[in-house]
């Protein structure tokens, strides 16, 4: 009997069956957004998976051609949608680069305490919509009732619940409202413990790690070959991390605080003892390990925006507000590169001495990890495709723009 | 019942009446138990979600969703794909319905309280159950649409597999009765909750949970529901299926939810018998006076659709804790796991049964059939056994 290995599976060759081609999308409760995924498959393993996306491009690109710098903040908040903050932030960073323009230390710790809450807000949605892709209702729920106090306290700060166009080019639209470092302090400290009955109910949980252990293992090598960023490239053991080791117009944002970048090495995550432990059929670079990155970076964050809600305090000085809206973009070009939640997001802008730049180029972190999916899924069952896409954690927002 | 009215009227109307308002009692129980749980299962999810459900629809607490829900479905469109087999597309919501329904006729709910009182009731109710992957295999097939069809193929293979197991730990309390009568069973359970087969041995006590693992298994409950798994098929095989044939699908499941909740009632927990013998304390037998047993009986019906109830809400409970398994760790559950530890614990209580015939610790001689075993030919001796009579109806003692 001839039997071949395609993957973990055997799958028997003599016995003639046709290959199925089965559409997952574009409406699909777990794909993440509107992205069609084509499986050719054999029963049910699933031999190749091709991506199609472009249902949800808007263009993006081309109105940055038409519009001022500031006028294109709104279009940034729909990019990752749900982590609005961070994609200001990458903008105005990159217009503020060509501008020359330094904001004050007062602002980069508000923007600071803002981009780690929407962190923490869009790893909540991209592990317990994980959980709600393998059949686990209830933790969906409870992530989504801490993402509303996060949400809550974003819309006293600017009105917004998603799209917040918050973090601008020269500052920050408006500053925070009295008693609002109180809140989120309050905030704070009661989120521990969900983050614990949220290990209890995934990260610690028999079939979860059933189902996301040793499944879409993406090797360092491929990883990096491919451009993954964020929790996908720190879930395979690569210690990288813009925060730390991007370009300095970036990383000044987080000089001086103290936070673990979180990828496994030697065998072991900072403060490990703190977590769950690792189970022993996890393998570096499965979905099991990016979710528990993402679960531990959200303690990361709480760290990091303790601090900046002191340092922000104590600083003295003005919060920067916007800079003119017909403020004119100097001549030459920006690339720059930021650690958003779910990887590296990059913004391009050239500028010819007018309003309106001349060319924007938005580098999405999701269509680089989405690009690794068919690798991935070769040779696993229909059962792991949500995992799998699920661990990579895609929006298509970004990937279509 | 029917005998007595049969001195009135002809006997084939007295028993096609009776058949008729047993049947229709049968019918109201399960729909309303069904109505009701979906209720309940929406109520406890919210719960456990951190959330309120239904507040709107009947109050405050949203009784009435159930039949706002049923009407719903009944105004909507009814659609037939077009790719679809209509004559199968159309009769396999019925299928389903009508086999998890027929079980009922065998399931007693208090002593003598029975449709149709079988000396194989057991195997009457696993053979009927089994029908119900029919349904589903025509309603995936018949869709004409590959998801539907995967979902069915599933469903097909996790049912059929976990017939196996369920059966075989179903045989260790049958086992432990030496009857397949579910009234025997009952009555056998009667006095203290020590009495219960549960806690019978300790291989009952271990087989309980596996017979709770396959329930949960063959009736498509997370964590074993891929056939109809939300995030992967859609709906599985009932993605085509919308406004009442799609509730018919539903009534289905919660039925076969009741079903076996009532059989592990009945063959692990007593029963109708509660924790406490009130009846027996009371003095309310038959001996007493006729309404007196009724009036214990109806304590019986209870207590046993209590019990029912209660498993039901863990089942409910379970599905909204756990993520889900895939298919293949489903078959490995069932085979290599549930089915050696069934036939580990039968061999087991197989050996306890012949080690301590008159059971160990817990079998106090309390009331009535505590340590009753039927036995055929003591039941052929004392007049138990039916006798053909002219017309060749079947009586009870």
């Amino acid at each position: 009997m001839a039997i071949e290995k395609i993957g973990r599976n055997p799958v028997e060759q003599d016995v003639y069956t046709d290959e199925m081609l089965l559409n997952m999308g574009p409406q699909h409760p777990s794909t993440h957004g509107v992205l069609r995924l084509l499986l050719r498959t054999d029963g049910e393993i699933v031999l190749e998976a091709t991506p199609h996306i472009g249902y949800l491009h808007r263009c993006a690109e081309k109105i940055g051609e038409k519009v001022t710098a500031r006028q294109f903040i709104p279009y940034t908040d729909r990019l990752d949608y749900l982590a609005s903050m961070n994609m200001n932030l990458g903008w105005a960073l990159a217009v503020e680069k060509l501008l020359g323009l330094e904001v004050s230390k007062k602002t980069q710790h508000l923007r600071v305490i803002m981009c780690e809450l929407n962190r923490i807000a869009s790893h909540l949605v991209a592990a317990c919509t994980y959980g709600l892709d393998l059949g686990s209702f209830t933790p969906f729920v409870w992530a989504f009732r801490e993402r509303e106090k996060i949400v809550n306290l974003f819309e006293s700060v600017c009105g917004a619940r998603l799209t917040y166009s918050y973090l601008t080019v020269g500052g920050v639209t408006a500053d925070l409202p009295n008693g609002w470092l109180g809140e989120c302090e309050g905030f704070l400290d009661q989120f521990n413990r969900s983050v614990d009955e949220l290990h209890a109910l995934l990260t610690s949980n028999a079939i979860f790690i059933r189902r996301t252990a040793g499944i879409g293992v993406l090797s360092p090598e491929m990883a990096i070959a491919y451009g993954c960023t964020g929790p996908v490239l720190r879930g395979s053991g690569v210690d990288w991390d813009l925060r730390r080791d991007g370009d300095p117009w970036y990383t000044q944002m987080y000089d001086g605080y103290e936070f673990d970048i979180i990828a496994e090495t030697n065998g072991r995550y900072p403060n490990y003892q703190d977590y769950p432990p690792i189970p022993s059929v996890a393998v570096l670079g499965d979905c099991w390990h990016r979710f528990y990155v993402r679960m531990l970076e959200v303690m990361q964050s709480i760290r990091i925006i303790r601090q900046a809600m002191d340092r922000y305090s104590s600083a003295d000085g003005e919060v920067g507000g916007p800079v003119k809206i017909k403020e004119k973009l100097a001549k030459g070009q920006v690339y720059l590169e930021t650690e958003a939640p779910k990887g590296q997001m990059g913004f391009m802008v050239v500028g010819n001495g007018t309003a309106i730049p001349w060319r924007t180029r938005i580098r999405s972190s999701s269509f680089c990890n989405l690009s690794v999916t068919s690798e991935l899924c070769r040779g696993c069952l229909i059962g792991d495709m949500p995992a799998v896409v699920g661990s990579l954690d895609i929006v298509l927002g970004e990937i279509d723009r | 019942m029917a005998e007595y009215l049969s001195q009135y009227i002809p006997y084939w109307i007295a028993y096609a009446l009776i058949g008729l308002i047993q049947a229709g009692l049968l019918l109201a129980l399960m729909l309303v138990t069904v109505a009701v749980f979906t209720w309940v299962e929406r109520k406890v999810s919210a719960r456990i979600q951190d959330r309120l459900g239904p507040t709107r629809r009947g109050g405050r607490f949203g009784w009435l969703q159930p039949p706002a829900d049923g009407i719903k479905l009944l105004l909507k469109e009814d659609l037939v794909p077009k790719n679809a087999d209509a004559f199968f597309f159309r009769i396999a919501p019925y299928i389903c319905f009508c086999t998890t329904l027929c079980v009922f006729m065998a399931i007693p709910f208090a002593d003598g309280w029975v449709a149709e009182r079988l000396n194989t009731g057991i195997f009457f109710v696993l053979a009927i159950a089994g029908l119900g992957v029919f349904g589903v295999v025509m309603a995936g097939y018949s869709s004409g649409s590959k998801w539907s069809l995967f979902g069915a193929m599933r469903e097909a293979t996790q049912v059929i597999s976990y017939e196996v197991p369920m059966a075989m730990a179903l045989v260790v309390p049958v086992m432990v009765a030496g009857t397949m009568d579910l009234v025997t069973i009952g009555n056998m359970q009667a006095g203290w909750f020590t009495n219960w087969f549960i806690f019978h041995d300790p291989f009952t006590f271990i087989v309980f949970w596996v017979y709770f693992t396959c329930a949960v298994a063959s009736t498509n409950r997370a964590p074993f529901d891929l056939p109809e798994a939300e995030s992967e098929l859609v709906a599985g095989f009932m993605t085509e299926y919308s406004g009442f044939r799609w509730a018919i699908f539903f009534m289905a499941e919660y039925g076969s939810m009741l079903v076996v909740s009532c059989l592990a009632v009945i063959l692990f927990f007593g029963a109708w018998n509660g924790p406490i013998p009130v009846t027996q304390f009371l003095g309310l037998t038959n001996d007493l006076h006729p309404i007196a047993g009724f009036a214990a009986n109806l304590l019986g019906l209870a207590n046993c659709l209590i019990k029912a109830c209660i498993c039901m809400t863990v089942i409910v409970w379970v599905r909204w804790s756990l993520p889900r398994l895939r298919i293949d760790q489903v078959m490995a559950t069932c085979w290599k796991y549930c089915v050696p530890l069934a036939a580990a614990m039968l061999l087991g209580a197989m050996l306890w049964s012949y080690a301590f015939p008159a059971g160990l610790l817990f079998r106090n001689q309390a009331f009535g059939y505590a340590s009753e075993k039927s036995d055929v030919m003591s039941d052929i001796k004392n007049g138990k056994v039916a006798r053909a009579e002219k017309g060749g109806r079947q009586t009870w003692k």
